[in-house]
């Protein structure tokens, strides 16, 4: 196989000489190359297959906008899909394959999808699979969904590795007063601008390489550039693409920093993130070559000019022998001067009749013709052309390649991401960036400058009005008009010749025709986002970046409207894809979340235990002895604080200090119950409602002192709980004395609990007197001392229903708490319990958490009634009295036992009535628990009407998901020792 | 992103703050009646440009602030604390 490597041409190191395999076959390349120069200079023509049809695919650019070589880089674990060729740098051992084609993509057996091609226009699925709207949507859903996957496996791209990403990724921030996007000449000139002018700049380059596309000219070396833009102090940032803007000047940009290495260091990232706050931005991003539609205009050997000029100039590759140039403009001349220089036989076909262009005639210009159907499949054999004004058969060009230009858009996209629409410009056959209010200029051929002289003015004019708008000057400056060309530019989107069935593409992305255009005119998607939706035309990884002014202009041609009548879609971040890896960072595994243990979070798992997840907090679930399973040792544990004593850690607990004059006042008005009466040396459960009269959450607050109390709050509502007692506060009751100080990070916690526990308690502290029934009575509280000098509080409440305390210590002493107290209560057969045991000791005594309390239940749905205080208002008093809160058929608070004592329930169960299992039913069964001390399964939920309603009824509960259903005898939620005997003992 | 510039802690990013609401809300004292406080809670105004709002500095200074955005752009012309007396210190020290 030939190279089509030349000399004497291209910016590559011809002394590196790189190895790579593509499609499990060894090649060579330089230094310097893309993966796809190196596939070029190779003579590998077919790259890829395309999305629906699996026609062969080439290399249709030498930018982002590719999409026609997109490949699959790496493998195993580091399997990276759908990565444009033409971007990727190549490096020594680059492993590459083809896409989408089985074997591969040079014999593809679904190339027969090409001879189907009918029924793969667009709206094909929707209208065979998923039923025809909306008299089959059951049905036609259904057959889709069988469908489904084999269409998926049909139409696609590369796969992912589907194993877990070994590199890591991180997150960056900066600051800086101006950033640049773009290193043409244009955002050079900015930045040097700006930083003569004292500005912090950062300058952006996506490339490795900064020039822009200066890059493929072959007189250009970016050295003294980069000498001078490093010696202002700029920041250069290249292969980094800003992906998106945002408000406030923020811009997202993607560091790509090892991809360009075969093995990483692990060290360092494969990927940054880059969050940058810039108080102006400056966008040179350039401008993008645009195809034209004709038949067959996707055959390999089919290119952009500009993208064949970078290839000869910046890596001494000659993509064709026998070149046809298609154009419409003056952008080409320069290149078929030089290709013909290097020593291909040069043809222009100008669609344009009357203009007038200089060339040396080393090559043939025919004036008024246009390309309309390339002969070849898999390789181009030769080009038909016609005449532009009527398409007729009239000539076969002999030719290797075609390369076309159809006029140039500007890289609008960044601006956009900002809501500004772009405006049509007649003169220069593209859209132009609009003004915008924020602190965003855009420069050089983004504002379809097309000569450099214009760009470089036009940068220096941006940093005038950055300079400008930050306040730091007030100068005139002015913007070259759009444009530049010496012979104006005539629309050319498509060429149309009806004799033939060929395929005439528009996106090549995926396989969006002139004739899916076409369709959905005819079926009425005529909007453009109809449009872009019905066909998918601008989707997928180049969104649209070539192919979207050809659709826009098809549908302007059938809605006899003109392009911008017709509307443009709107580009939304990101500009070229940023993988989910760099979005995480770091937040991957472990760190996916923050982590909170409790101070004695060591102290648990020494002792045994095994530990859950509660919202952010690793608390102790169960504390199995040698071969306990779950269930073992949670029965075992709860029956043991029945009996005798446990220890539980409940330091996740929310716990708020609330001090100041204005304490009680505060805390009569945050909580249903009163207050006002609370002693000092006493606690209150209480229970806030929010301001619409729903329940948001319970818990304690213990009267330290006159004007001081020690709140708790449920684990997960505590953050909430916080932040609501400031807003109340700050912004209602402004009057109020009062502080609030979170502490929930400052006091251990523990509940013991059980007969015993007092016995326990009394070997613990300092002074056994302090915590005697007349001393400490129910709900009493107490600041005293731990053995050993350390100070606590002590509060005698109870969650399980038996004798109970708890106990707080500063969290420093929370090892030396656990040791004291569990080597006392092991004496008396004690034991260490947790979530679970708590769980089923709650559930036997009806006491509600967040399960039930889930941001739809009152006081009186809870059956907690009695805590609604009549002699005060409080927030949420006057709405939780509204009439759909007092229906007769609320949901109330009930326990359940299954009707046959040896079933099982789970919590999500639906409660129906006998011969109406359907729906939502009547209610639902929140917390089950197996009950040691009953015996049996027992749950707690709710059920309309309550208990009253039926109590003498059996119900079914109804669990669907795991297929199972039991009758259900309704009781009370209060399942053992309702009067509370044992917990005033 | 929208930043916002915190009269404590200077400007910050908008994922350091938590939304809270409708800042010009007169909330009625609690013993009125259902009728003042469903007026109160449930019926806002769709403000289309610039509207008072608060916002909690929770992951800062744990200041609540108003915050006059617009909702169109994302522009903010003022931030101040919603505590009067934290107004005025603020005014102070400028
Ligand atoms: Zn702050």
């Amino acid at each position: 196989m030939k190279t089509r490597r030349i000399d004497n041409y291209g910016k590559i190191n011809r002394d590196k000489i790189l190895s790579f395999r593509w499609d499990k076959k060894n090649y060579k390349g330089f230094e310097g190359d893309t993966l796809a120069s190196a596939l070029l200079a190779n003579n590998i023509g077919i790259v890829g297959r395309s999305f629906k049809y699996h026609r062969p695919r080439g290399i249709f650019s030498s930018g982002v906008e590719e999409s026609g070589a997109l490949v699959t880089i790496g493998s195993k674990d580091r399997r990276d899909p759908n990565v444009r060729a033409t971007t990727q740098e190549l490096y020594n051992g680059l492993e590459a394959s083809g896409q989408n084609a089985f074997p591969n993509v040079n014999f593809d057996l679904a190339g027969i999808n090409n001879y189907l091609g009918r029924f793969f226009a667009a709206g094909f699925y929707y209208k065979t699979f998923m039923g025809i709207p909306p008299l089959e949507w059951g049905k036609g859903t259904a057959i889709w969904m069988f469908f489904e996957k084999f269409i998926r496996k049909a139409a696609g791209m590369g796969s992912a590795s589907g194993l877990p990403d070994p590199d890591t990724y991180e997150h960056a921030h900066d600051f800086c007063d101006l950033i640049v996007v773009g290193s043409g000449p244009a955002g050079v000139a900015a930045a040097i601008e700006a930083a003569e002018k004292k500005l912090d700049v950062i300058l952006v380059e996506q490339d490795s390489l900064i020039g822009g596309n200066q890059l493929a000219e072959n007189d250009f070396d970016n050295s003294q550039i980069k000498n001078q833009l490093e010696n202002l102090g700029i920041k250069i940032m290249t292969r980094t693409t800003a992906f998106g803007l945002y408000d406030n000047c923020v811009v997202g940009l993607l560091e790509r920093v090892t991809d360009h290495i075969l093995a990483p260091n692990v060290n360092i990232p494969r990927q940054r993130f880059w969050t940058i706050r810039a108080k102006h931005i400056i966008v040179g991003a350039g401008a993008i070559e645009r195809h034209i539609a004709f038949n067959n205009n996707d055959i390999p050997g089919v290119m952009t000019v500009n993208a064949s000029k970078h290839y000869l100039n910046r890596y001494g590759v000659l993509t064709g022998k026998r070149i046809v140039i298609a154009t419409n403009n003056d952008s080409v001349y320069e290149t078929a001067h030089q290709l013909s220089e290097a020593g291909a036989n040069v043809t222009v076909l100008d669609s344009r009749t009357n203009f007038e262009i200089e060339t040396n005639k080393s090559f043939e210009i025919r004036k008024g013709y246009v390309p309309y159907n390339i002969n070849g499949s898999k390789k181009i054999d030769s080009l038909d052309i016609s005449k532009s004004e009527t398409i007729n058969k009239s000539e076969t060009i002999d030719c290797d390649q075609v390369l076309l230009s159809g006029g140039w858009s500007p890289a609008v996209h960044l601006l956009s991401h900002r809501g500004v629409k772009p405006k049509w410009d007649y003169n220069n056959a593209c859209f132009l960036p609009s003004d915008t209010k924020e602190n965003i200029t855009m420069v050089g051929s983004s504002r379809g400058l097309w000569n450099k002289n214009d760009c470089i003015a036009s940068g220096i004019a941006g940093t005038t009005d950055a300079l400008n708008r930050l306040g730091i000057s007030k100068t005139n400056y002015f913007f070259p008009k759009p444009g530049g060309w010496k012979n104006p530019i005539q629309p050319l989107y498509e060429v149309k010749y009806k004799k033939s069935r060929s395929k005439s593409f528009v996106d090549f992305q995926h396989d969006v025709t002139t004739d899916d255009v076409r369709l959905a005119h005819r079926e009425g998607f005529i909007s453009v986002e109809h449009l872009k939706r019905y066909t998918t035309l601008g989707m997928a990884n180049d969104q649209g970046k070539m192919g979207n002014i050809i659709g826009l202009s098809l549908m302007a041609e059938l809605l006899n409207k003109e392009i911008p009548e017709v509307g443009t879609t709107v580009f939304r971040p990101p500009y070229t894809p940023v993988s989910i890896g760099a979005l995480s960072g770091r937040n991957v595994g472990k760190h996916f979340r923050p982590l909170r243990v409790t101070p004695m979070h060591q102290w648990n798992i020494d002792h045994g235990a095994k530990m859950i997840e509660v919202g952010l907090y690793q608390r102790p679930w169960y504390y199995p002895k040698e071969n306990e399973t779950l269930s073992d040792s949670y029965i075992r544990e709860a029956s043991t604080v029945r009996k005798t004593v446990g220890i539980c850690d409940v330091t996740s607990l929310g716990k708020i200090a609330i001090q100041g004059p204005g304490s009680t006042e505060f805390l009569d008005r945050i909580y249903s119950n009163g207050f006002s009466k609370l002693q000092v040396g006493k606690a209150r459960y209480g229970i806030m409602l929010r301001d619409d009269g729903i329940v948001m959450d319970d818990g304690t607050s213990w009267r330290l002192a006159e004007n001081e109390y020690f709140m708790t709050t449920s684990t997960g509502e505590a953050a909430k709980v916080m932040s609501w007692l400031e807003e109340l506060l700050q912004t209602r009751w402004t009057d109020l004395n009062v502080n609030v100080t979170s502490v929930s990070e400052q006091w251990a916690g523990v509940s013991v609990a059980g007969p015993k526990s007092r016995e326990v308690l009394n070997n613990c502290v300092d002074d056994s007197l302090v915590i005697t029934n007349n001393k400490l009575p129910f709900m009493g509280v107490t600041s005293t001392f731990l053995k050993g000098n350390i100070p606590c509080r002590i509060a005698r409440i109870s969650f399980s229903g038996e004798l109970a305390f708890e106990v707080y210590v500063k969290s420093d002493f929370a090892n030396t708490m656990m040791d004291l107290l569990w080597e006392n209560a092991k004496k008396y057969d004690g034991c260490l319990y947790g979530l679970e045991a708590l769980g089923a000791l709650r559930v036997e005594k009806g006491h509600v958490t967040a399960a039930e309390l889930d941001g739809r239940v009152t006081i009186d749905d809870a059956g907690l009634s009695k805590m609604a205080s009549t002699k005060k208002s409080y927030i949420g008093s006057a709405m939780r009295k509204r009439g759909v809160l007092k229906n007769d058929d609320r949901e109330i608070l009930v326990g359940f036992f299954p009707t046959n004592l040896k079933e099982t329930f789970n919590a999500g169960t639906i409660v129906c009535e006998k011969n109406n299992i359907k729906g939502q039913g009547i209610g639902r069964i929140t917390s089950v628990t197996y009950s040691p001390e009953l015996g049996h399964w027992i749950g707690i939920g709710f059920v309309k009407g309550g208990l009253d309603k039926w109590k003498d009824t059996t119900l079914v509960g109804a669990d669907p998901v795991r297929n199972k259903q039991m009758n259900l005898k309704v009781v009370s939620p209060h399942m053992i020792d309702p009067k509370g005997e044992r917990m005033y003992a | 992103m929208i930043r916002i510039n915190c009269p404590y802690c200077g400007e910050r990013d908008h994922s350091e703050f938590s939304y809270g609401g409708d800042a010009t809300i007169n909330y009625p004292s609690l013993d009125a009646s259902e009728k003042e406080w469903t007026e109160a809670i449930f019926f806002r105004k769709n403000i289309k440009g610039f509207q008072f709002e608060t916002w909690h500095h929770s992951n800062g200074c744990r200041m609540w602030l108003v915050v006059e955005r617009s909702t169109v752009t994302h522009e903010i012309k003022s931030v101040k604390p919603c505590h009067p007396d934290l107004q005025k210190v603020v005014k102070n020290n400028k």
